[in-house]
């Protein structure tokens, strides 16, 4: 499934659960049906407007990679 | 509908009080706010508690009663609200609701959080408990993050910067710092506001409201008989409570508070002004960019030009409209379930012409935005020197 980054952010302070993971990339997608979704990203970084894929799910979590 | 006034206030000082417990800080204010309203325990119809999240901060429940029965109000309803951040303000405006019915006459309104019994990753997870957790959560987000997402769309959309979110915090603090209950009374200078240490890009500390202590109360009696407890009554000249998605992905512009802007414009529609005519306001500022779309969403100015209007200085305590003449939540401090009533302490101190060194010359109409979780609920109070 393809997507559009609508906003994202990098986390630097976590919660308990997500401390060993920072930082890590926050961010809303607009899929190609127009739904929105939060998810993280895979590999590099990105920004508003990029062209993003999922590439899976984790623990019902999606995750984009440009 | 009756009208309503609020007949007293009181506050505990915000910060970090190792020493103090849920408790005593809840019936501190209200002991101050029933002696300023001349009003003895017998008196109350009602204790509404505004509380976030008492049980999982200090593992009480069961809040309400709990303090009410302290101070002596026995044999009435005392029941608490929970709406994220702005458990109180719905708090409020059950009790305004009640008296403006009839149902009843004198009714007590507390907002109280204790959270700093905990470390920062356990408060980050609670607050985190205000947004949704299966979709945000389980995702990582933060509450800061949460705003940093709504940050980085508002620069995207509207050139919003870095120096327009600091200059939110600069203000503030110097706002705080002339109010002897703020959590943070400190100034802090443009340079340290954007050097300060990254917590969600674009989000530094320095646009995060603090982890507090504290409570706030009032006192509220339906305006014809306000004579009997005050030579200062402050009339709730208008209300609104209103609700949106708690999911940030759900809504279908982040850049924009729904809630905010329902709330307001009910809110004007009943006390008959326009946003215009407000003079001052305590607003929302739990995140610097949280303060930027409040002045938007409350009509203040255009939507996508709050940034640069507040890097202009035109929500300086000594500007035309000032915003935030507390210090805001982010020098006041924001323990979160005080917040709301508070904010209203704050509007009626600066009617009365209480508000010492940061008192404002025009201040006959203020209003009051408070924000739940990531707008999922505002409650807009407009208050006005009684006639």
């Amino acid at each position: 499934m393809k997507g559009e980054i609508y906003t994202e952010t990098v986390i630097h302070s976590a919660p308990e659960a997500f401390v060993s993971e920072v930082p890590y990339q926050l961010v809303i997608v607009t899929l190609e049906d127009g739904h929105r979704v939060t998810g993280r990203i895979l590999g590099g970084r990105v920004s508003i407007g990029d062209a993003v894929t999922l590439v899976e799910e984790r623990n019902g979590v999606p995750f984009f990679t440009r | 509908m009756r009208s309503v006034a609020v007949i007293g206030i009181g506050k505990t000082p915000f910060g970090a009080f190792p020493d103090r417990d849920l408790r005593s800080l809840a019936v501190e204010s209200a002991e101050k706010c029933l002696k300023n309203g001349h009003v003895s325990p017998n008196q109350v119809d009602a204790f509404y508690l505004g509380n976030f999240a008492g049980p999982s901060f200090v593992g009480q429940s069961h809040l309400a009663p709990y303090i009410s029965t302290a101070l002596g109000i026995m044999d009435v309803p005392s029941t608490r609200f929970e709406d994220a951040c702005a458990s109180s303000g719905a708090a409020f405006a059950q009790a305004f609701m009640a008296v403006a019915s009839g149902a009843q006459d004198v009714v007590l309104v507390t907002g109280v959080e204790k959270m700093t019994s905990q470390a920062t990753p356990r408060v980050a997870e609670i607050l985190a408990m205000a947004g949704d957790t299966r979709d945000e959560g389980k995702a990582g987000a933060t509450f800061p993050a949460l705003f940093a997402l709504i940050a980085r769309r508002h620069m995207y959309q509207y050139g919003t910067t870095r120096e327009h979110l600091a200059a939110v915090a600069v203000k503030n603090h110097a706002n705080g710092a002339k109010n002897p209950d703020a959590h943070m009374k400190k100034v802090i200078t443009m340079d340290q506001a954007l050097a300060g240490k990254p917590i969600s890009d674009p989000l530094t500390v320095y646009d995060c409201s603090l982890v507090s202590d504290g409570a706030a109360s009032v006192l509220i009696a339906p305006l014809e008989r306000a004579a009997e407890f005050t030579n200062k009554p402050v009339q709730v000249m208008g209300l609104a409570q209103t609700s949106d998605h708690v999911a940030l992905d759900q809504k279908d512009d982040i850049t924009t508070f729904r809630a905010v802007s329902t709330a307001a414009a009910k809110a004007y529609k009943m006390a008959g002004v326009t946003a215009a005519d407000i003079q001052f306001a305590e607003v929302h500022d739990c995140f610097t960019i949280a303060e930027i779309l409040a002045i938007e969403d409350l009509g203040f100015v255009k939507k996508g030009e709050g940034g640069f209007y507040s890097l202009a200085g035109n929500t300086c305590l000594r500007a035309e409209k000032p915003i935030n003449t507390s210090g805001g939540l982010k020098s006041k401090g924001h323990p979160v379930g005080a917040t709301g009533v508070a904010q209203i302490c704050d509007v009626v101190l600066q009617i009365r012409g209480e508000a010492g060194e940061r008192q404002v010359t025009r201040n006959q109409i203020g209003l009051a935005q408070n924000l739940g979780g990531s707008g999922a609920t505002c409650v807009v109070t407009i208050l006005g020197a009684a006639a």
